[in-house]
């Protein structure tokens, strides 16, 4: 590990042994947060006692659901509205505002027409997910170099080899970043919405132990989905960085 | 000097060519090119030199079949170019074209690859371009990792594999070091002597294009014609030591004396004989 992961890794640690310091000397109140070790306890007792599987289940599943359809849409629609600069320069402007829109007053609307199923969730999660691929997918095509263009019409390549031989693979670190945001906000959308109103999934379950006052099982809940998110960002940066290094030769 | 041995079949032929931009909105069109009357004979080697902007990049582009000429013919091998570009021509460009994404080895291979070429032939070709660049040892490189002119190499060895006839070269050397200019000077030599194939090189380089070629186009200020075409009269088997010789100095002396003015009038100044009159 690097000199730099290091410390990354002991700033976390030191963060937590001070929550933890705090909350035993009596500095945090328990009924506010519960030490860090007792979230670990709680949450190793959730998941070998499987009473979170379904939980689990559902919501890990609607969320790949969100990223997948955010991520393969999003790059049709960018290659569409990147094929027709009409059409982009009279939408352009709605992509830039987009996020300074609450997507969230939508959910009960969504609600109201498809009933407490995933639907809504997973729309409301692409909703809020797919805008990020579409800039991300505009960028990287706007990026790829016109001699591309030109190299591809010396190889005598149609437009789809085109796109999918040269202009993808050269616009690929712009959608990378499209699919990090992707994840990212699919992640927070599905939690947020199970969270307001759902049936079932991670987000009702903190939902209903916030309401109970059940500190133990929230928070558990809570680092359980601060865990996955780590992981699959971790997975995504460690992805970005070793293409990085081949295109850029290690050089930033 | 003597006089190369230079096979006078035609290979490519360009008559009464010109290419004109229309203007966009309220910008008015744009003459670019012609007419111009050229004819490439087979295995010479040919330059193009002329001032910024007089259409030497559009001139290859049109004989490349990249763009469609506003009037005129192109032919090469006697048959029609007319937008689409030929089997058997292959192009070199000023831009880095290599594809980072892609091995120094999967890069060459690129071409031959998309042509469906059999695997065992791909590694043979791509293993003998690679070689003859100098490139071998660097086969499983990323162009990330190589130098400009190394990665310009890179682009030559994909050109080089699908073994075209006539190789234009655009500007290829025109963003590295007078030194380095040099060396690949020789190896573009090297390659045009082993391969055969016709070469046309776009440059802005006067003393590149005396050493290199057969014979010289200079070109006018926009829209770009022939004003002379000079024979170099370099051995076929020359390098860039005749940067010492004699002649070279004449023949980069000569094209001065036809560009000098051109380049003034691309510039937007007057031309020495004009200045010289008031």
């Amino acid at each position: 590990m690097t000199r730099v992961g290091l410390i990354r890794i002991a700033v976390i640690a030191a963060a937590f042994g001070a929550l933890e310091l705090a909350c035993r000397l009596g500095f945090i109140k328990h009924q506010v947060i519960i030490p860090p070790s007792e979230m670990a306890t709680a949450l190793y007792g959730l998941l070998v006692s499987g009473a979170l599987n379904a939980d689990i289940q559902r919501t890990l599943g609607i969320i790949a659901i969100v990223i997948a359809v955010s991520i393969v849409l999003g790059f049709i629609l960018g290659l569409v509205i990147h094929a027709l600069p009409r059409v982009r320069e009279a939408i352009e402007p709605f992509f830039a505002t987009y996020y300074a829109v609450p997507i969230f007053i939508f959910y009960p609307v969504l609600i109201a027409i498809f009933g407490l199923s995933p639907i809504p969730i997973v729309l409301i999660g692409v909703a809020t997910a797919v805008v990020a691929m579409i800039i991300a997918t505009l960028t990287g095509l706007d990026r790829v170099p016109p001699v591309l263009t030109k190299v591809a019409r010396v190889h005598r390549l149609g437009k789809i080899a085109t796109a999918l031989t040269l202009q993808l693979p050269a616009a690929a670190p712009y959608l990378f970043t499209g699919v990090k945001l992707s994840v990212s906000y699919g992640f927070i959308a599905v939690i947020a919405a199970e969270f307001i109103l759902s049936p079932a999934g991670l987000g009702r379950d903190i939902s209903d132990a916030y309401t109970d006052f059940n500190n133990r099982r929230m928070y558990a809940l809570i680092l359980f989905l601060l865990l996955i998110a780590t992981i699959i960002n971790s997975a995504l940066h460690a992805l970005d960085v070793r293409w990085a290094e081949r295109r850029t030769g290690g050089r930033s | 000097m003597n006089a190369a041995a230079v096979p006078r079949d035609i290979h490519a032929q360009l008559s009464a060519v010109t290419r004109v931009y229309p203007g966009a909105g309220n910008q008015q069109r744009v003459a670019a090119l012609g007419p111009i009357d050229l004819e490439l004979y087979k295995g010479e080697f040919f330059a193009v030199v002329g001032p910024s902007g007089c259409g030497k990049s559009t001139f290859l582009d049109v004989l490349a079949g990249l763009q469609r000429p506003t009037a005129g013919t192109v032919t090469f091998e006697g048959k029609p170019v007319n937008g689409e570009v030929a089997e058997g021509i292959g192009v070199v460009f000023q831009e880095d074209a290599s594809f980072p994404w892609l091995t120094v080895w999967d890069n060459a291979a690129f071409g031959l690859r998309r042509n469906g070429v059999r695997e065992a032939e791909v590694r043979r070709r791509v293993d003998d371009a690679l070689a003859f660049m100098g490139l071998k040892d660097f086969a499983r490189a990323y162009p990330s990792q190589l130098s400009g002119g190394m990665r310009q190499r890179v682009c030559i060895a994909r050109t080089l594999v699908l073994q075209p006839r006539l190789i234009l070269l655009d500007e290829p050397f025109g963003a590295l070091d007078a030194q380095t200019r040099l060396l690949m000077g020789d190896e573009v030599l090297r390659l045009w002597r082993t391969t055969g194939a016709t070469v046309l090189l776009i440059t802005h380089a006067l003393d590149e294009a005396a050493m290199l070629a057969d014979r010289v186009g200079a070109m006018s200020a926009r829209p770009g014609r022939f004003i002379e075409i000079i024979e170099t009269g370099w051995p076929r088997g020359r390098d860039s030591t005749i940067v010492a010789q004699a002649g070279f100095g004449e023949i980069t002396g000569r094209l001065w004396e036809l560009l000098r003015g051109e380049s003034m009038k691309a510039m937007g100044h007057a031309t020495p004989s004009a200045a010289a009159a008031e």
